[in-house]
């Protein structure tokens, strides 16, 4: 547990970068910081592993007080990751990979064997051990960051920005990796993002910071997208927070309705409906087609793949999302193993939304208080 | 030919002399170099005091330095230290700059990741802000190399012999082969140093040449 009690950071300048700030990120769970460019959001991750010191106000890890902790040793038990990386130009991968093993006194083959491991969980060919950094593309040194951090098996890692520079499907891609590894490791994370949609997506815990370094809101995050405290908290979580909250309601049954499919190769020149779904010999959904618009069997380049596909266990924005972008209206839900399971419409949907409660006040600090 | 055939001894014991009188500088002024950059680095007023004393060092003419050491340091006139404490203070003045430049040269990032790891001290100097700067410092040696090798030829005129005795005694002796003797052994010695050191470099930055780098 890391515990921030009225920590103020004021810079020379007189620039107040953090203000009396109080929190409480439970173990074993990601608590984001996330705000405005300038809000002090990198100042107070470096203020948990002494590289900036506060100026007034404490922080504890597991209830003790950071500042009476030997700073190096308290840094080799805090995995630390930023936005480029920071990776050793003139290490490599493997030795990017087992810093802080060897600071630590590792012998060098133990310190091998645990980064190779950790490439591979970071999902990493083993082959890019020994390349250079500069030899990685964005995505991969980020991969290695994140290797290099969880190397000595820190309880702790603090994230600044890490996903920020790569493009959007590989910062999906390592948000993925990255919420897998944390419900493999579990570690006490805070995360730093400007990125709310990011901060949504990952966090157990959200605080909001304005800038000047004043905590506005701290949640979980579906709390927040459906009661924010004010106005600069309302606008910071943006458009469409009705939308996006659909994805933490528990997801209740769906009404699937069965479809009538047919196999690619197949013909559908005596179908009369004006969309069929196409699915593969492992009853997988691969298209919706126009029979009208096909006089023999059905190839690949009939398909039409505008239609988004939801899993029946995950959120009612996938399943809604699956009915509003199906050409035929009726959205294809799909089992874990990727099996088509039936169809749903959007009204179906909404029903279901409306009969749904909203998340209530009571969850407003249920995690800030269990970590307590 | 004739004059460089019959004094092939010669001229190799003055270039081997010119090698110590030139190179050990190199040496010694790197090494007094490196904790003065750092030192420019790490307090941020000491850096324009460093940058400009040395500059003003590197004017001192070389003659005037060379006769003035005896009185400095308390040496015999004759005294080859003379020169190499001389050479070892243009090096120095030389290399402050570019050691503190190699070492701003280390992108900032690649520093805070070092510290948030628990780097501290000489463990980080040596392990990874060192080894980041040696591109910059190594350009810098160069230059500080092939400056000696030519700097030093003027000690003859203070009884210290190397190469450029064949300058000095071929212009008293009208003997043009003996000069043109002392001006190509001078130049093939810098391009050996420098070779030397781009050697050196490239052992130690295998990062730099890596296949496929993207940057
Ligand atoms: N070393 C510093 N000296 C003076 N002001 C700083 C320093 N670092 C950051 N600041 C200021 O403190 C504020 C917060 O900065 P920072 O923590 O980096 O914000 P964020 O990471 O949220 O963008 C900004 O106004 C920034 O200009
Ligand atoms: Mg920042």
């Amino acid at each position: 547990m890391i515990r921030f009690d009225n920590v103020t950071k004021q810079y020379p300048g007189g620039t107040v970068a953090v203000d009396d700030l109080s929190l409480t990120a439970p173990t074993g769970r990601i608590t984001v910081f996330v705000g405005p460019s300038g809000c002090g959001k990198t100042t107070s991750l470096r203020m948990i592993n002494r590289m900036i010191e506060p100026t007034t106000g404490t922080i504890s890890l597991d209830g003790q007080d950071t500042a009476t902790m030997n700073e190096a040793e308290l840094r080799r038990g805090i995995g630390y990751v930023i936005q480029h990386a920071g990776l050793f130009p003139h290490r490599t991968v493997l030795d990017n990979v087992g810093t802080v093993p060897r600071l630590l006194g590792w012998d060098k083959k133990e310190t091998r064997e645990r980064s190779r491991e950790l490439l591979a969980r970071v999902g990493l060919a083993p082959e890019l051990a020994d390349r250079y950094p500069s030899q990685l593309s964005g995505g991969q040194q980020q991969r290695v960051g994140v290797a290099r951090a969880l190397a000595a098996d820190p309880p702790v890692m603090l994230m600044d920005e890490p996903f920020s520079a790569v493009d959007p499907v590989v910062r999906e891609q390592l948000q993925d990796v990255f919420l897998d590894l944390q419900g493999e490791l579990g570690k006490t994370i805070i995360f730093v993002t400007h990125d709310i949609d990011e901060a949504i997506k990952l966090g157990d815990q959200v605080a909001v910071l304005r800038v000047g370094g004043k905590l506005a809101q701290i949640s979980d995050p579906a709390y927040l997208l459906a009661h924010p405290v004010d106005d600069f908290v309302a606008d910071f979580v943006g458009r469409d927070r009705g939308y996006r909250s659909l994805q933490f309601q528990p997801t209740p049954r769906l009404p699937l309705a069965n479809e009538r499919t047919v196999v690619l190769g197949e013909s559908v020149a005596d179908l009369s409906v004006p969309w069929v779904l196409v699915v593969d010999d492992a009853h997988r959904p691969l298209g919706w087609v126009e029979p009208s618009r096909i006089d023999a069997e059905v190839r690949t380049e009939h398909l039409h793949r505008g239609g988004t596909v939801a899993r029946a266990s995950g959120s009612l924005r996938g399943a809604l999302d699956a009915a509003l972008s199906s050409p035929s209206r009726r959205g294809v839900i799909v089992d874990d193993s990727g099996e088509l399971v039936g169809t749903v419409r959007a009204h179906e949907v909404l029903s279901l939304i409306e009969a749904a409660d909203r998340p209530d006040e009571d969850r407003a600090s249920a995690l800030a208080e269990e970590g307590s | 030919m004739t004059w460089v055939n019959d004094h092939w001894d010669e001229i190799f014991t003055l270039a081997r002399s010119h090698v110590w009188l030139a190179g050990l500088p190199l040496i010694l002024g790197l090494l007094i170099a490196l904790p003065l950059g750092w030192a420019a680095r790490r307090w941020t007023r000491v850096y324009p005091v460093l940058i400009s004393t040395s500059g003003l060092l590197y004017t001192i003419p070389s003659l005037a330095l060379f006769v003035m050491m005896p009185l400095i340091i308390g040496t015999k006139v004759l005294d080859p230290i003379n020169v190499v404490v001389a050479m070892t203070i243009y090096t120095v003045a030389l290399l402050v700059r570019t050691v503190a430049d190699g070492l701003g040269s280390v992108p900032d990032d690649v520093l805070q990741a070092a510290r948030a790891m628990g780097y501290r001290g000489f463990r980080r100097f040596f392990g990874v802000e060192l080894p980041l700067a040696v591109p910059v410092i190594a350009a810098g040696l160069r230059v500080a190399a092939v400056s000696n090798v030519s700097i030093v030829s003027v000690a003859s005129l203070i009884g210290v012999s190397q190469l450029g005795n064949l300058l000095t005694d071929g212009y008293d002796r009208f003997i043009t082969e003996e000069i043109l003797a002392g001006i190509v052994a001078c130049v093939v010695l810098a391009l050996i140093f420098d070779g030397l050191i781009l050697l050196g470099q490239r052992l130690l930055t295998p990062w730099l040449r890596a296949q496929g780098a993207r940057s």
